[in-house]
This record gives structure tokens, sequence and C-alpha cells, in this order.
């Protein structure tokens, strides 16, 4: 079985948020950068067990990114990913990501690709039908479940009051999230094999530019909490009754 | 200018979601035609948020993201749209990206309000800021935030038509779906009653079920909670579980994690329950209760007892 896995960097989930030249860029200055909880723990993980589970295939993780990336890309390898490609792009949109990933990806017989359901940075969870569409493959979103027989795949997803069951044929594209596998931390030898394996840098084709971020800015501040003490507990339910209007 | 929107109409009765979708295209202007699929009835409806007309496929189901992608674009194509307007929600996520990728247009997903020219606020960072987002291409995909605009009810009538050109076979069938408990769905819930691991145990949930019935709220969990299976993983909101934006979100024994937050932070009317004073949610919230949940419970059952029995 052959998988591809998409690899993002992220701002650390406890990192600041904050902008740089006139709210047009994420100010990074001090923050840790991160793999992607979702391509790591879920998307990576799960494709190397189904890979242990088939006893033969190989796992390529690819991410889109400058050189400031390596030390997520050495990450997934010492996690256990046999090799690496980083598309050499600054992509400012969702789709030029997916338009990069599918030029490399496209007529290399992928049976699974598979990436976390979105970034925890960008939130957009748009990437994997972005590369199904111009892979001509299915998409599965928030999939908490995968296994494959042969050559058909099984994926669950939770879905409003329970889970769906569907069944796909491979080739397909799939968005990991939580329920499909346990984090892996990578162990000392994991990280020294992570030095010798290899990391092809590919240079990035024609893109799209139809879309970009131009501003950001930070929500509209809290107003200060009400407290309401606990032997008057029943007035906030008058409270979010009259007051608030909510109920 | 013409603009389709593209709706999940499945459900004894049309989904919140749908009727936004379709307020939020008419809101843009032009014509707005409503696509969807499966068996559903009543359709004409959505003339009041403002549809002219309703194309509906009938032999599809919401599964297969490859059909559902060619009947939007066959549509948009024969109706000249400028727009296409979808819902962020499982249906929408496997549609709306997509779209934007076989007509190479720009997708702004989870959508904010109205535009202010081409540019488009979404939230980020897991709702810890906004970005604004500029769409250039000819054709514009967006994909709106559930819960986020009041549905217009002008009182008109769509005029409904069946689709006939052909989708293709389905490459993703739905082998089972497994029912977990019944109640009111989360990511469409207006009120929300969540308990975390202050509960202590899956045993102590009936009062929070009561008050949850009691207000007609959606139950809700933390994510230690389902991790320990003392409730259903479809009821774990935060960053890894659903993210939910309702009017109303009751939080009892949950401290407030960030990837909580996450999760959460949108909701219109933030209340939380904590016997820790300096629980983190509390910076969170715009009501708070520092006190037991076993005892603040039972005076909240009563209180909202008393206002149904005077509404």
């Amino acid at each position: 079985m052959k998988i591809l896995v998409l690899l993002s960097q992220v701002p650390d989930t406890t990192a600041r948020i904050a902008f740089a030249n006139d709210n047009t860029q994420y100010d990074g200055n001090g923050v840790t950068f991160i793999v992607n909880p979702y391509d790591e723990w879920y998307a990576l993980v799960r494709a190397l067990e189904l890979k242990e589970a088939a006893g033969s295939g190989s796992v390529t993780t690819i991410t889109v990114g400058g050189a400031d990336t390596d030390a997520t890309i050495r990450k997934g390898l010492a996690i256990g990913a046999d090799d690496a490609v980083r598309v050499d792009a600054q992509p400012t949109d969702a789709l030029q990501v997916a338009e990069l990933v599918a030029a490399y990806a496209k007529d290399k017989g992928y049976d699974l690709v598979l990436v976390g359901k979105e970034t925890i940075d960008h939130n957009g969870g748009q990437v994997g039908a972005m590369v199904a569409e111009l892979l001509d493959m299915p998409f599965v979103p928030l999939a908490s479940k995968l296994d494959v027989n042969g050559t058909t795949a099984t994926v669950e997803r939770d879905v409003p009051g329970g889970v769906e069951v569907l069944e796909v044929a491979l080739p397909l594209v799939v968005g990991a999230s939580k329920g499909m596998a346990e984090q892996r931390i990578p162990n000392m030898r994991g990280i020294m094999a992570a030095r010798t394996k290899p990391l092809n840098v590919v240079p990035a084709t024609a893109v799209a530019d139809v879309a970009k971020t131009v501003k950001f800015e930070l929500p509209p501040a809290k107003g200060a909490v009400k407290m309401i003490p606990a032997e008057d507990a029943g007035q906030l339910i008058e409270l979010l009754h009259t007051e608030a209007k909510v109920i | 200018m013409s603009t389709i929107v593209f709706i999940d109409t499945r459900g004894e009765k049309l989904p919140k979601a749908a009727q936004e979708a379709v307020t939020y295209a008419s809101q843009l202007g032009g014509n707005v035609t409503a696509v969807t699929f499966g068996d559903a009835q009543g359709l004409e409806s959505l003339g009041a948020q403002g549809a002219a007309k309703v194309i509906v496929a009938r032999g599809v189901k919401a599964v297969d993201g490859q059909q559902l992608t060619k009947l939007v674009c066959d549509i948009a194509q024969k109706e000249n749209a400028t727009t296409i307007v979808c819902v962020n929600d499982a249906t929408g996520k496997a549609v709306a990206p997509r779209v934007a990728a076989r007509l190479k247009a720009g997708h702004v997903a989870g959508v904010l309000g109205l535009p202010e020219g081409d540019t488009f606020k979404r939230n980020v960072f897991s709702g810890k800021a906004r970005a604004h987002v500029q769409v250039s291409s000819a054709v514009k995909v967006l994909s709106i935030t559930p819960n986020s605009l009041a549905i217009a009810n002008n009182g008109g009538t769509a005029a409904v038509e069946e689709h006939t050109g052909d989708l293709g076979a389905a490459r993703i069938t739905v082998k089972e779906l497994r029912k977990a408990g019944s109640g009111i769905p989360l990511p469409e819930a207006e009120l929300v009653v969540s308990a975390g691991r202050g509960m202590k145990g899956p045993e102590h949930w009936a009062p929070v079920e009561e008050l949850a019935t009691l207000l007609g709220a959606a139950t809700a969990c933390s994510r230690p909670v389902a991790d320990m299976h003392w409730r259903p993983h479809h009821e774990h909101v935060g960053q890894t579980g659903v993210a939910i934006r309702p009017n109303l979100y009751i939080a009892i024994g949950i401290s407030g994690a960030i990837q909580h937050l996450a999760g959460v932070n949108q909701s219109k009317v933030i209340c939380v329950i904590n016997k820790d004073p300096e629980a983190p949610f509390f910076k969170a919230a715009d009501y708070g209760i520092v006190g037991d949940a076993f005892e603040v419970l039972p005076r909240l059952i009563d209180a909202a007892k008393k206002l149904n029995a005077e509404r």
C-alpha cells in the first residue's frame, strides 16, 4: 500500500496570537511551531498502522513550505514515515497548497492520501477535498476510523446522533479527525533514523491566485463576567431569560 | 447576478442551516437558485428565504462529494452563477472545496457576515482571530458558518424542479448508520448544556439531562468525559470534537482548557459553573457561578421549571 500524508506546520496550540506589518501577517516571532496535530496524531499514525498491518508499502509525507518547515518534516520521519517531500513554495491560499500537492501526487499511484481534518491555524479544512477533486478521487471528511481490506476502504465518521459507516474503493483521500489513531512519540532510534531518511525538495509548479488573506483582526473583546452567588443559582435562569434573552 | 446555494435538506423539517444559507444568498442580491438532493418535501417554502427556484436531484445521497460537485457545477454553469454559497458543515466540507478546485474559484471556508466588496471575514486560530479574505476570481465559493445569521421569512414560494442530468455513479456508499441516542443534533442546537469531569462519573448525568430537557437544549461534554466513555463521542465539543456556536452554552464542571474553548468560544452567551474560582473558563464567560455542580444544578432545574410554568 502506497500512502501519501499531508503534513502542515502550525503555531503551537497555546501560542500567542499577534499580527505584524499592519495586521497583514501572522507574527511568528518567538512562537514555537509544531506539526499540525490532526496531520501528525491521526493521519500520519494511521497511515503507519495501515502499512504495518499490510506488511508492505510505503508512507511518504508531503509539506508545502520553505526550509523553515524542515523540523516538522523531520518529526514526521522520526515518527516513522519512509521518506518526505517538500514543495518549495509560500502558498497564500488553500487552493495553491492543493494544486502543488496534486501536481506532485498525480501519476504516482498512491492508494491513499491522508490529511488532518483541518489545520489549527487556518481552520479551513479544504485542502483534502481540493486534492481529491484535482486527482479525481473520492474524499471523506471528518473520519474517525479508517480500515482497508484489499482494495476497499471502510471509513467511519461521527454524524449528529450517531456514526456513519462508509465503503469506498481505493484510491481515496481521507480527512482524519480524533479517534483514528493514538499519538506516537518518536523514540531515539526514530529520531536518529530521521536524519538520514530522504527529504526531496521539489520546485513549485504554477498555481491559481484566486483568494488571499489581506488583513487579520482580533475578535471583539468579551465584556466582564457577571458572577452569581451559588446560593442564588436560580437567578441565572432568570437573567438568561430577561437580560440575555436566550431562553 | 446569479447565485447558487447548495444545501443539505435531509431531516423531518428543513434544517436551519439550509434556510440560513438561502437567506445569506439572497442578502448578497441577485437571482437565487437553491440546489439540493434526496427526498426532502416542502422545498417550495425556501421562497420565504429568497430562493426563486429549487433544483433537487432526487436519487442522490449525501455522501458522494463527486456527484454533488458535478450537480452544483452543472447548475452553476447553466445558470451562469458568479457566486456559489454552501454551508460549512460535514456535507458542505465535502463539496465546496471540490467545486472551488474544479472551477479554479476562490473559496472562503466559514464566512461570517456579508462582504465588503470582494472581501469576506472568517474565523482563524480557532476563533482567536479573524481573517479578511479577498477573493479575486470571477466565480466565488462561500461556505457560511452555521448559526451566524437570522433566517429571513418573507412568505414567498419557490418553484421546485427535479434535476435530470447524469451525475455518474456514486463511489462512496453508506454501509451502516449506527444511531447513538436521539435528541437535538449538536451542530444545529441553539442551546447547549455541557458537562465535564466535575460531574465525577457517568451515573451523575441525570440532572444535566434534566436541565437540558427543561431548556430545550442539546447535551454536550468535554474531551476527558468522552475519552473515559462517560458520554458518547459525538457529544464531545472542543477543538478535536465538534465546534459549535449556539446562542447559549452552559458549561458545568469544565475548567475551560484552551482546546475546549476553541470549540465553543463562538457561542453567543457562555455560562460557567465551576467550584474552582480560578478555572480559566470564567475569563471567557458572560455569567459565572462558583459552586459545586451537585448543589447548583438542582437550583437551576427548579428555576427552569418555574420559568417553564410561567411561559
